[in-house]
């Protein structure tokens, strides 16, 4: 059974004057890590918002765990964790106050459950009686963490847990992520971070409230049409400009040290081509290879067409 | 019940670590409570007079130094002409000039009847209005001495005379302090509870944690509720300690009436005030906004209360807002309670109208407090 299914939802604001998600439809297996990927502004947060109950649908229809999120919101609510993006604790109180403030709510304890926190607890358990404002950003998101967890929820939802917390945190806590999906909890995540898409079971791309596109990472990067060339020289910038300007350039982007290229048909091999033309305008140092695509590339892609 | 009782111990524990809210709290009352009375003294003296005596004669004389011993009036010039008094007044030396006319005795005495000046320094208008009361006072008091010298008494009096004399009751000394006391306390009260509450209420929304309280099955008026009750508890320890220290051991008031009507009646208006910071809250995002909010509705109740001037002297449109006023029952409860030993079916209508407000702000603020979230 899914754990969590959207009909056609859309949500508009400002009088139906901002469409924030348009018909949106997906649905995530129970015991899933699914991750919603798109920029700041796609819609993210509000699908998440509806999901937790905090937000009604303008249109279609959605159940988290089986039960309806308009209907059944307050069974939903003892059943879900919601992280929100921003640290919504209370800063005033210590670590330890806020865990046993939320576990007291959810009628449970932090012993009965601490099996389920205990990793992620033992790191910030030396700070219990700290005041959780005076935590680091990455204790922020641990406390968090938990105290979404400390009663034991079916379905997790976490609103861009990695957003502002340095790399170093934001990969143990995708390890996190994977230790909890050992124990059955169906995981949301929404991230603007393309590379952690790769981390999830499957993910949907999402821009200006639409999904672009469902599946595993490795699906979607297998379902990019054509070949991708990463290509560098010592003038970056006149390379693009150069490289935009060539007559058989389908679409090309700067990507970190690189420029990301590809053609406009694959079915002839253009890289000779390509290399006369470069030199013909002064570039020294040309290195063109051929490269799987990342999500990043996809997502592009899919922008485009 | 339980739920609240976590709640509670909770917003406890967040009150009395906050080290701003604190201490204005519990010190701020105190500090008022000493010092407002004194600023809110209706009584004036040293009232600068300067006078123009055209007549030098013994009456005149005498009716200066009765002025003088009157203890309300200062002498700041004695002039030869009204110009010179005027320029006394333009630099701000005397408030009242006195012009007693050239033939005052021989007039008085001759013609019995004689008429002085009085010009008043209208810019502090209190001063000048008291001012000008007392010295009128003070010469028809002469006034009354000259005719029992003059005129024989008669077996019976040929015109009559209607003399009012007045007795000050549940006030007999008119100490202001002991109507303006229980006054500002019940204006402190209301600034506690409305300011905190709401701004309480609108920190859980501007730092995002009822975001999260949104998701766990707190029941929202479980979360109201566990608002409401600390500070509806914070209010009655000020008022306390207010009314039965500073009051009592300060100012020496003891009230008169009941203690329990009192409290009764404090009770219902905290839930009253309580349920308007609500509302605010319901209407605010930051606690900028609540603050400004709340600071413009308290003003208006705390100068339309009847704390400062009477209601009764005011336009009929001030008295309408006044009466919508929960201030305004709140102060004449505490003046009947405290200074008059009112009883129950003296303040019925009071009762029944802070009830009346009570539902109502309440009823409303829980009402937008859903719709909005």
């Amino acid at each position: 059974m899914d754990s969590v299914t959207l009909n056609n939802i859309s949500k508009t604001y400002n009088k139906k004057k901002v469409l924030a998600v348009d018909n949106v439809s997906f649905s995530v297996g129970k015991g899933e890590l699914f991750g919603l990927i798109g920029p700041d502004g796609a819609g993210k947060t509000s699908i998440f918002r509806m999901l937790t109950t905090l937000l009604l649908p303008d249109e279609g229809t959605a159940s988290v765990d089986g039960l309806d999120i308009v209907k059944d919101y307050k069974t939903i609510r003892s059943r879900v964790g919601y992280m929100p993006g921003k640290f919504s604790l209370y800063q005033d109180l210590t670590v330890e106050e806020n865990l046993n403030f939320f576990a007291t709510i959810f009628d449970t304890s932090i012993e009965e459950n601490y099996e389920l926190i205990k990793d992620i607890y033992v790191q910030i358990e030396p700070f219990k009686t700290r005041r959780a404002g005076k935590l680091s950003g990455g204790m922020k998101q641990k406390l968090a963490l938990c105290c979404a967890l400390i009663h034991k929820p079916t379905v997790l939802f976490l609103d861009e847990p990695t957003t502002g917390v340095d790399a170093v945190s934001r990969k143990e806590f995708w390890e996190m992520l994977k230790r909890l999906k050992q124990q059955n909890i169906t995981i949301l995540v929404s991230t603007p971070y393309m590379d952690e898409a790769t981390l999830c079971d499957r993910i949907a791309l999402i821009q200006s409230g639409k999904i672009l596109s469902i599946d595993t990472p490795e699906k979607i990067v297998e379902a990019y049409p054509g070949k991708l060339y990463a290509v560098k020289s010592e003038k970056m910038h006149q390379l693009l400009k150069d490289l935009q300007a060539f007559e058989f350039t389908g679409s090309c982007f700067a990507f970190g040290e690189h420029v990301h290229l590809s053609f406009k048909d694959d079915e002839k091999d253009h890289q000779p081509e390509l290399l006369n033309y470069l030199e013909e305008h002064g570039h020294k140092h040309i290195e063109l290879q051929q490269i799987t695509p990342t999500i990043e590339d996809c997502f592009i892609k899919l922008l485009k067409s | 019940m339980r739920t609240i009782r976590f709640l509670l111990q909770k917003e406890f524990k967040q009150i009395f670590r906050n080290k701003a809210l604190l201490p204005l709290l519990f010190v701020l009352p105190i500090v008022q409570l000493i010092i407002l009375p004194l600023a809110a003294d209706y009584e004036i003296k040293n009232i600068s007079v300067a006078i123009v005596d055209h007549d030098h004669s013994m009456y005149s004389q005498q009716l200066i130094s009765k002025i003088g011993s009157s203890g309300y009036f200062k002498l700041a010039g004695y002039e030869t002409s009204y110009a010179n008094a005027d320029k006394l007044i333009e630099n701000d030396k005397a408030d009242l000039i006195l012009e007693i006319p050239t033939g005052f005795e021989k007039n008085l005495v001759r013609e019995n009847q004689q008429q002085v000046f009085i010009a008043v320094n209208a810019i502090n208008g209190v001063k000048a209005s008291l001012g000008s009361a007392y010295l009128n006072n003070i010469l028809m008091d002469y006034n009354s001495d000259l005719r029992l010298q003059w005129i024989r008494p008669e077996r019976y009096n040929p015109a009559p005379v209607i003399e009012i004399t007045s007795s000050n009751w549940f006030n007999p000394f008119m100490n202001y302090k002991f109507f303006m006391v229980p006054g500002i306390l019940a204006v402190l009260i209301t600034m506690i509870g409305s300011y905190m509450c709401a701004l309480n209420i609108v920190k859980e929304k501007e730092v995002g944690t009822i975001e999260q309280i949104n998701v766990t099955p707190i029941r929202k008026i479980h979360f109201i509720l566990g608002k409401l009750i600390p500070f509806w508890l914070i209010g009655i320890f000020v008022f306390t300690f207010g009314l039965f220290v500073i009051a009592r051991f300060i100012y020496g008031i003891i009230p008169l009436g009941n203690i329990l009507l009192l409290y009764g009646f404090l009770s219902i208006y905290l839930i009253a005030l309580l349920g308007f910071g609500l509302l605010i809250s319901t209407y605010s995002e930051t606690q900028q906004q609540a603050m400004s909010i709340a600071f413009f509705f308290v003003m208006i109740f705390m100068l339309m209360s009847g704390l400062f001037t009477s209601i009764d002297s005011m336009p009929e449109w001030a008295k309408t807002i006044a009466r919508c006023n929960p201030v305004t029952y709140f102060i004449d409860v505490m003046r009947m309670i405290v200074l008059k030993g009112s009883g129950f079916k003296d303040i019925r209508t009071h009762f029944i109208i802070i009830t009346l407000f009570a539902a109502g702000i309440n009823g409303w603020a829980v009402l937008n407090y859903k719709k909005t979230n």
